[in-house]
């Protein structure tokens, strides 16, 4: 025997994780080095999905370039849209109408409340515990239903215009939102009732892929990432765009920075949605939806082109010729999606068209974190921290 | 701090760098020389009363024809103590087209600048692994670029025919099992 008092021979082994893979949500590879079950090394390699957007809206007037948007993360097509119209709108120097502000608002939370409980079932399915899963897709689909009642399409809506929202919203649609809202509180309770205390999902979430505040900081995280760090930073609060000043929310923060408490963020931020839908539906003002002094980039109501001859040209130069002259300058808009900061970077060189149109996308900025997270950690853990950073390739690759 | 203030305290604190000041709704855009780009931010990000530790975004603008300088790579900072937004613009000549890297600085600057190589071609000195992170590796050209076609030749990908090669030669392929 006397191979045994030799040093046992170890040898680093490389493991390429995806793109095609069911935990890595969307086209996501990462080659990870192994020493056994410790990663060493953790090389994120992106670019799957690249449809280059940005070049895209280059040749595009702003009208058009607004389903690009929806594109970019696709779970969360409204928020996207209310980001690029909001940048547009800022650029030109006008802004919506209280009503349509408001719907707005609701639907961005509507769109936080489906992707945040898409992303409590993935997780907890990478994690083992797949009755989440069933649970809260019953749920989302019970809001893209609404989706689709607002406006007809169930992912990529496309729904706010520059200047407002395409249509107003039918008592119907209001009905049923409220409804839900007085009914997914419980259901909230629900999810937690089957992880929250759950022994496992604490084992493989407790103290998992922490990071500091001021670490969090550095590396420009944003959204339930950064605050499940314990930095107070939302943009609905910092910088409110829509009616965010109007009603009235907490923003929920971690202390520990583990992926338990970025889990508890996202949750409590649910509830926290909810609490703004219902204020907004209280307080839903009367009046038009578009914008009345824009007749010059945002297309007329359908019922006035039929009827009348003004409207008729408009729409017709509008989608022929594109939409006014933008004015010269450089904007930089972020709102607060629910990955976290969605910046638009619009140069305006005095055309139609963008000059240049950057998207600064968070999931872009989290998956660079990825190695931060998993290097020195357990194979087992590089799934619960690809999770916690909730990502969507489409956005991420543009 | 009034924004301008801001504005102040970077041309008193480097007057030679400053090349000119721009505000458009209420946004201000300092446009600066490269050569002291690290030190410059550096000292935004450590200056007590400014403290702007939260980088939002890095992005180059081509402005091909447009300006003197070809190049602009755009830094977006934040204060999270103070609230301040600035957004810093450093103009990068075509040739030789390079600048410093400010990942000392902000750690999070890592894959902006990455991609930012990777879509203008601009070299960031001294990060550690400045490679394309979006297009593929063996890619030619620089996306964003203005003289970059939208639209493409309609060639095939180089190593499309091999891929289709092998799917064939594994058609035939049964198991022996």
């Amino acid at each position: 025997m006397a191979g045994i008092e030799q040093p046992l021979q170890t040898k680093e082994l490389t493991v390429s994780m995806g793109p095609q893979h069911p935990s890595t949500h969307g086209v996501l590879r990462l080659v990870l080095e192994l020493d056994g079950e410790t990663v060493v090394k953790c090389t994120p390699h992106v670019g799957y999905l690249h449809r280059g957007v940005e070049k895209l809206a280059e040749g595009m007037t702003y009208l058009q370039a607004l389903p690009l948007s929806d594109r970019l993360d696709y779970i969360s097509s409204m928020s996207n849209n209310v980001g690029y119209c909001l940048a547009v709108e800022r650029l030109f120097g006008i802004e919506a109408p209280d009503r349509a502000k408001f719907i707005r608002t609701i639907v961005c939370e509507m769109t936080r409340i489906s992707s945040h409980i898409i992303w409590v079932a993935t997780h907890a399915l990478d994690l083992g515990a797949m009755t989440v899963f069933l649970y809260s897709f019953r749920e989302r689909e019970w809001l893209l239903d609404l989706f689709e009642m607002l406006c007809g399409a169930r992912m990529t809506v496309s729904y706010p215009r520059i200047g407002g929202v395409r249509n107003d919203v039918s008592q119907e649609f209001v009905d049923g939102l409220y409804k839900f809202t007085e009914e997914f509180p419980e259901r909230i309770e629900e999810y937690e009732t089957l992880i929250d205390q759950n022994r496992i999902w604490l084992g493989r979430t407790k103290g998992i892929g922490v990071i500091s505040a001021e670490e969090a900081i550095n590396w420009g995280l944003s959204g339930p990432v950064l605050r499940g760090s314990g930095v107070d930073y939302d943009i609905r609060k910092r910088f409110p765009y829509d009616a965010y000043d109007k009603v009235d929310f907490d923003v929920p923060v971690g202390k520990n920075g583990d992926v338990y408490d970025r889990y508890r963020c996202r949750m409590e931020e649910l509830r926290q949605s909810i609490r703004i839908i219902k204020q907004c539906i209280e307080r839903l003002p009367r009046g038009p939806v578009m914008t009345p002094d824009a007749p010059k980039f945002t297309l007329p109501p359908k019922e006035r082109v039929l009827a009348d001859m003004e409207s008729l040209i408009h729409h017709f130069v509008l989608i022929t010729k594109g939409p006014m002259a933008a004015p010269e300058g450089e904007i930089y808009v972020a709102t607060e999606v629910p990955k976290g900061e969605l910046g638009y970077y619009i140069v305006s060189d005095g055309t139609g068209k963008p000059y240049r149109m950057r998207v600064r996308a968070p999931s872009f900025v989290h998956v660079s974190l990825l190695p931060r997270l998993c290097e020195g950690g357990m194979v087992a853990d590089v799934v619960a921290n690809i999770g916690t950073i909730d990502i969507v390739l489409g956005e991420c690759d543009r | 701090m009034e924004p301008l203030e801001i504005t102040e305290r970077i041309k008193e604190k480097f007057p030679e760098e400053v090349m000119d000041v721009i505000e458009f709704r209420e946004q201000l855009s300092v446009v600066i020389k490269k050569e002291r780009i690290v030190e410059i931010c550096r000292w935004l990000h450590d200056e007590p009363i400014l403290g702007f530790n939260y980088l939002k975004d890095i992005c180059g603008v081509d402005y091909l024809g447009k300006k003197p300088v070809r190049f602009e790579v755009v830094y977006t900072l934040y204060s999270m103590r103070y609230r301040y937004m600035l957004r810093l613009k450093a103009a990068v000549g075509e040739d030789e087209a390079s600048i410093d890297s400010v990942v000392p600085v902000w750690i999070g600057a890592n894959w902006h600048e990455r991609e930012c190589y990777d879509m203008y071609g601009i070299r960031f000195t001294g990060h550690p692994d400045l490679s394309r992170v979006l297009m593929p590796e063996d890619w030619e050209g620089h996306p964003l670029r203005k003289d970059y076609p939208e639209r493409g030749p309609e060639t095939q990908w180089q190593g499309f025919q091999e891929v289709l090669d092998k799917a064939q030669k594994f058609k035939g392929f049964s198991w022996q099992g």
